[in-house]
């Protein structure tokens, strides 16, 4: 059954949507939104060192996204406007980027694979990346699931409850790595953050609680996924993008149709 | 044994010594309200209690098991964040739905369980906050100017549901007021911060005179009371009391 690319591919394009549904449900609910862009950005970066020191993607890209996701979160607080700081940084990082990878005389690399994703070419091994990633960032949150919502809604009640609302935070953080890594060959770096936020805020007008969100935010993720996928094989058109294409059309719907009912 | 015990607790935030030599006691169940001008340190205090701040010296130290029930200043929810008022209750620890419909009551709000957080008026938000610091069945309650935004009967009914509560479970409370001068009548003892304790005594009970009728209105049942200050010493130029010219005046 994995023979077949389309298999590989969908199955990939639903493990990421299985990670990103709850850390985008975070993510949203914290408005982090920037915080994603600028780590996914950084990944480029992870790419152009994993290819200079020939070790797996899949490290270099958690490595770096794990840097850069530390160092916003160190700044955070320290005198500097937020949107502006990650500006700088997420920016910065994807042109450091670009320009490491062009260093790489020896080795010919298809820098569009990595900045849109190319998802018919995920192998078993591949797949086996971004299941193991996708199970580990679902346990991850789902473990400390109650700790982070109560960090989420305020630093201080967290605390009088004796959680430390920094950990929780360096939990998110570490999720935000791992699924950055696990996604760059699934949508690519230039739209990670669209699989993160979409479907969370596609999901949204349809729940009445949080875990509802986040298991809606994953079904739309993989029906996007799936749907998108199928699209891409019937008008030729690139999968990645596809893919968050439909999962934005979704998000219309849900909007328009909430609107309507007048729910908020 | 005190509740929760502070010795000689300074807090400083970026070279700025917010809190200086604070020694504080709270026995059990006993009310203490905190009163003192903006940036006086009161939320810092509670906050260092909550160990959401570290003192630069000093200690903080609880009593082994400590119960805490925190009621903060404000709390802004997401409106992208779903959650209804049950939901919002069982935080942390998932507990049981009994204990929620109880502490809703307690809070006298007991019809809210199934609304969302975010439908909530300010004043029916206050008493959730209130309801979900009572659901752990805490030793002392932290109320960090609970009644802001609340006119003066609905102060005068939120200070009266917490002396109830108090006398019914028995919890120490320690809350502050965003008010100089009009405090709690409950109050066991009233202390007066400005970035250390400036004085520290009990409230006058509002009599029946008109002056007094006149200051605090009717119909607040007796809930609210008078500290008049007793200050001893006079602060340096950059830190002057601002009700010392209201004493003169008195």
């Amino acid at each position: 059954m994995l023979d077949d690319f389309m298999i590989r591919a969908t199955l990939a394009g639903i493990g990421v949507a299985f990670a990103a549904a709850p850390l985008g449900s975070f993510v949203v609910w914290r408005r982090m939104a920037y915080f994603g862009d600028a780590t996914a950005h950084a990944a480029i970066l992870g790419v152009a060192l994993s290819l200079a020191f020939q070790m797996s993607i899949f490290a270099g890209t958690m490595a770096v996204s794990l840097v850069m996701a530390l160092t916003v979160t160190m700044l955070t607080g320290r005198g500097y406007a937020m949107d502006t700081l990650l500006g700088v940084l997420a920016h910065s990082a994807l042109a450091f980027g670009l320009v490491a990878v062009s260093f790489l005389s020896g080795v010919r690399i298809d820098l569009m694979a990595y900045l849109f994703g190319d998802i018919l070419s995920v192998s078993r091994g591949d797949l086996a990346v971004i299941w193991g990633g996708a199970a580990l960032v679902v346990v991850l949150i789902g473990w400390r699931w109650s700790s982070l919502l109560t960090a989420t809604l305020s630093d201080d009640l967290a605390y009088a409850s004796g959680i430390n609302p920094k950990r929780e935070q360096l939990i998110l953080t570490l999720s935000l790595a791992i699924t950055v890594a696990v996604a760059i060959k699934v949508v690519g770096v230039l739209l990670i953050a669209a699989m993160l936020i979409i479907p969370a805020a596609a999901a949204r007008p349809m729940s009445r609680s949080p875990e509802m969100m986040a298991v809606m935010a994953a079904v739309i993720g993989a029906v996007a996924a799936i749907t998108g996928l199928r699209a891409a094989y019937v008008f030729d058109t690139p999968a990645g993008p596809s893919i968050v294409c439909v999962a934005a059309l979704i998000f219309l719907g849900s909007s328009l149709l909430s609107g309507r009912r007048g729910v908020s | 044994m005190s509740l929760i015990t502070l010795e000689n607790l300074s807090v400083r935030y970026g070279g700025q010594t917010v809190l200086r030599d604070v020694n504080l006691a709270i026995a059990p169940g006993e009310i203490v309200t905190i009163v003192g001008p903006n940036g006086s340190g009161k939320t810092s205090l509670l906050r260092a209690i909550i160990g959401a701040t570290r003192p630069a010296t000093g200690r903080v130290t609880h009593q082994k098991g400590l119960k805490i029930g925190y009621v903060p200043q404000k709390l802004h929810i997401d409106p992208t964040l779903p959650m209804t008022v049950e939901r919002f209750l069982r935080l942390p620890g998932g507990f049981p739905r009994a204990d929620c419909a109880a502490a809703l009551d307690q809070a006298e709000v007991p019809d809210l369980s199934k609304q969302q957080m975010t439908s909530l008026s300010g004043g029916q938000f206050q008493r959730v906050l209130l309801a979900r610091a009572l659901i752990n069945r805490p030793d002392v309650l932290l109320l960090d100017e609970a009644t802001q935004g609340l006119d003066q009967p609905g102060s005068a009914a939120f200070y009266r549901r917490i002396a109830q509560v108090r006398a019914q479970t028995g919890c120490a409370v320690l809350m502050i007021s965003h008010e100089l001068h009009v405090v709690m009548s409950a109050s066991d003892r009233v202390i007066c911060l400005n970035g250390h304790v400036c004085c520290e005594g009990t409230p006058e009970i509002v009599s029946s005179a008109p002056e007094y009728r006149a200051l605090f209105g009717t119909g607040t049942g007796g809930a609210l009371a008078l500290y008049r200050h007793e200050h001893d010493h006079a602060h340096d130029a950059n830190c002057a009391h601002e009700h010392e010219t209201e004493k003169a005046a008195e």
